[in-house]
């Protein structure tokens, strides 16, 4: 177990390393420098700017001193077009925000998903069955830049019953008035119930559906075991035998799912930054792409990359740990 | 005597059956396709979008381009979808022919979609057969280099390309030809791995046929169905992709669009009761991959019976 994690690391560290030197080399590689503009620049100007960035040593050094920074530190450097903010300010002003919905929206696709899809598979050809094989067939084809503005459209404009868009203090807030039906207290912070409805099912519909179907046909697999039978032949009641015997082998390949629809979520939140203006790291995502921001690109890239390498070795090794069968 | 009359009779009858030609495994594959009524519907589907798409502009009456001044501002009442004005789907927010806009939309998603498939086609399936078949140390190099590309977070190093080398549509085909091929390689490694033992193939080998040649011809022909059905699901997977991009602003540039670019804009003026700017775009894009959705499946179906 310890080689298999050791193994998996080994692969790992060096992934998020070419990650970071790739990613400097296309920004290093970019046609006319982060300061150049339409008015060009005195030379001294420009010098003095390139020695404050430190733009005017040898890119070896330049990348060796990044990556290093990166590594030990944490420490993405400073934002090219805000000079009053470095590249960790930025994320930790909007990583708390996209962390929140984006735990919400997991925590609903799994126990919805999961849930669906084990009532489909014991109630199977029923007319539950068939809803949630439709729901999965309807949710594939609306991905979630699609649902954001629908769910807008319906429950802001129509309904009215649900904020458009924005975070409302959300976790800047630290306590919530106690009147606030609305408000909840999470990861230190309180977040305003009706604002992280619509993100979250935006982000998690999708997944939802895939957890779904995964499950469904995992569990009709399961049922059909032998193992199952033999429960159920001595007289076990079903409660019990879906509990003590099929959920565990309907959930292996659920959580080998797990680290694609990680990376999906992540991708995904940067559409629901964009069309409830959460606030969230997305927002900043984009909104840097428009400004050629390149460091602040450039790090969101880089920690999103972390982010995704370090939980696909989590499911990894979530896996290993769970399945016995597994070799390593 | 009489006997053997009989039987020469029955001969004949059974040489004359054997000349109706036997059914060859496509043509078992389409009868399973015809019967299977959502996979055509599908099909009549996607054959009606990309005579839209392709020929629509003949319907339009204005050029995708051509901005109508007298509407700026006041398209929520006088660009309205209608017959008579000529804007059969109404007016973007700038004043351009909706219908023209979205042909072109349309164009565009789908030419994304395909040649986004094609590449995971030509490369993923190449990369898979050789790394299947020749195994051993090229196999675990080729496949590691795949996981290794297939963790990390495609969509986010593609927009820094996009910022860093400009937006172009030729980005955008770049950096979506260079994630689609990932899952066909592993699909087509997995199929091959179990071609390779076949007799076929040891036949070929026994006569000395240089390993390329014979992933060419006798490996690949036989990864066609499985590779025809995962990159019917991959073009709707790439259209969402793009769509994504351009949703956020970050994709193909005006004056082109994509289904993703019109949605967004339209999106961005559901405010002023506009529906319709936003309302088009999204039906083609929904029934282009409800369509490719369905005839996916149902290829899959017709192509691949033991997955039943």
């Amino acid at each position: 177990m310890y080689v298999y994690i050791l193994r998996r690391l080994a692969v790992a560290i060096p992934t998020i390393l070419l990650l970071v030197i790739f990613s400097f080399a296309l920004m290093y590689s970019a046609p006319g420098g982060p300061f150049n503009s339409e008015r060009p620049l005195p030379a001294q100007v420009m010098a003095n700017i390139e020695a404050k960035y430190g733009l005017d040593r040898p890119v070896m050094v330049q990348m060796a001193d990044y990556v290093w920074g990166v590594v030990t530190r944490f420490d993405f450097g400073p934002s090219f077009q805000y000079t009053d903010r470095t590249v960790n300010d930025v994320i930790a002003q909007g990583f708390p925000v996209t962390l929140t919905y984006g735990f919400w929206s997991a925590v609903v696709a799994v126990i919805v998903g999961v849930s669906l899809g084990i009532a489909a598979a014991l109630r199977h050809n029923s007319w539950l069955d068939y809803l949630a094989v439709g729901v999965t067939i309807g949710a594939q084809a609306l991905p979630n830049f699609v649902m954001a503005p629908i769910l807008v459209l319906l429950f802001t404009l129509w309904l009215g019953w649900l904020p458009g868009g924005g975070w409302a203090g959300g976790i800047v807030v630290n306590a919530c008035d106690p009147r606030d039906s609305l408000c909840w207290s999470a990861f230190g912070g309180a977040i305003r119930l009706d604002y992280v409805i619509m993100p979250v099912i935006a982000l998690s519909t999708s997944y939802m559906a895939s957890i779904a179907r995964i499950t469904r046909s995992s569990m009709l697999e399961v049922m059909n075991s032998n193992f199952i039978r033999t429960a159920r032949a001595k007289g076990l009641p079903m409660r019990r035998v879906i509990w003590r015997h099929a959920l565990k082998p309907t959930l292996l390949p659920v959580i080998s799912y797990l680290g694609p629809a990680f990376v999906g979520m992540i991708t995904g939140s940067v559409v629901v930054d964009i069309a409830f203006s959460t606030g969230g790291i997305g927002q900043f995502f984009v909104n840097s792409a428009f400004n050629r921001d390149y460091s602040v690109i450039m790090g969101i890239t880089i920690l999103v990359g972390m982010l995704t390498i370090g939980f696909n070795l989590l499911v990894d090794i979530l896996y290993a740990w769970i399945d016995p069968k597994i070799r390593y | 005597m009489k006997l053997a009359q009989r039987d020469a009779v029955l001969l004949e009858e059974t040489m004359g059956l054997a000349e109706i030609r036997g059914r060859s495994l496509w043509a078992d594959a389409r009868g399973r396709f015809i019967r299977n009524k959502a996979a055509v519907a599908g099909l009549v589907v996607l054959v009606l979008v990309a005579l839209f798409a392709f020929f629509g502009q003949v319907l339009a009456q204005y050029e995708p381009q051509h901005v109508d001044f007298s509407l700026m501002g006041a398209n929520a009442w006088r660009g309205v979808p209608s017959l008579e004005t000529g804007h059969y789907f109404g007016v973007d927010s700038d004043g351009r022919d909706l219908f023209a806009r979205t042909v072109q939309g349309t164009r565009i998603s789908l030419l994304v979609g395909i040649v986004g498939a094609l590449v995971a086609v030509v490369v993923g399936t190449l990369y898979g057969a050789v790394a299947g078949y020749v195994g051993g140390r090229t196999d675990q190099v080729m496949m590691r280099t795949v996981d290794i590309l297939m963790s990390i977070p495609f969509m986010f190093v593609l927009i820094l390309m996009l910022v860093i080398f400009g937006r172009s549509i030729f980005m955008l085909f770049l950096g979506i030809g260079l994630i689609s091929w990932l899952d066909m390689s592993r699909i087509a490694r997995g199929q091959t791995l179990s071609i390779k033992n076949k007799e076929f193939v040891e036949a070929a080998v026994a006569t000395g046929v240089r390993p390329f040649t014979i992933i060419l011809r006798h490996v690949v022909p036989n990864l066609a169905g499985i590779v025809i059905v995962y990159s019917t699901l991959l073009v709707p997977q790439m259209i969402i992709f793009e769509s994504f991009i351009s949703y956020l602003g970050l994709g193909v540039q005006e004056p082109m669009t994509s289904l993703g670019a019109l949605i967004n804009q339209g999106a961005s003026q559901m405010n002023n009761g506009t529906l319709w700017m936003m309302g088009f775009p999204l039906f083609f894009f929904l029934i282009t991959l409800f369509a490719f959705f369905f005839v996916g499946d149902g290829l899959r179906d017709a192509l691949d019976p033991k997955d039943r």
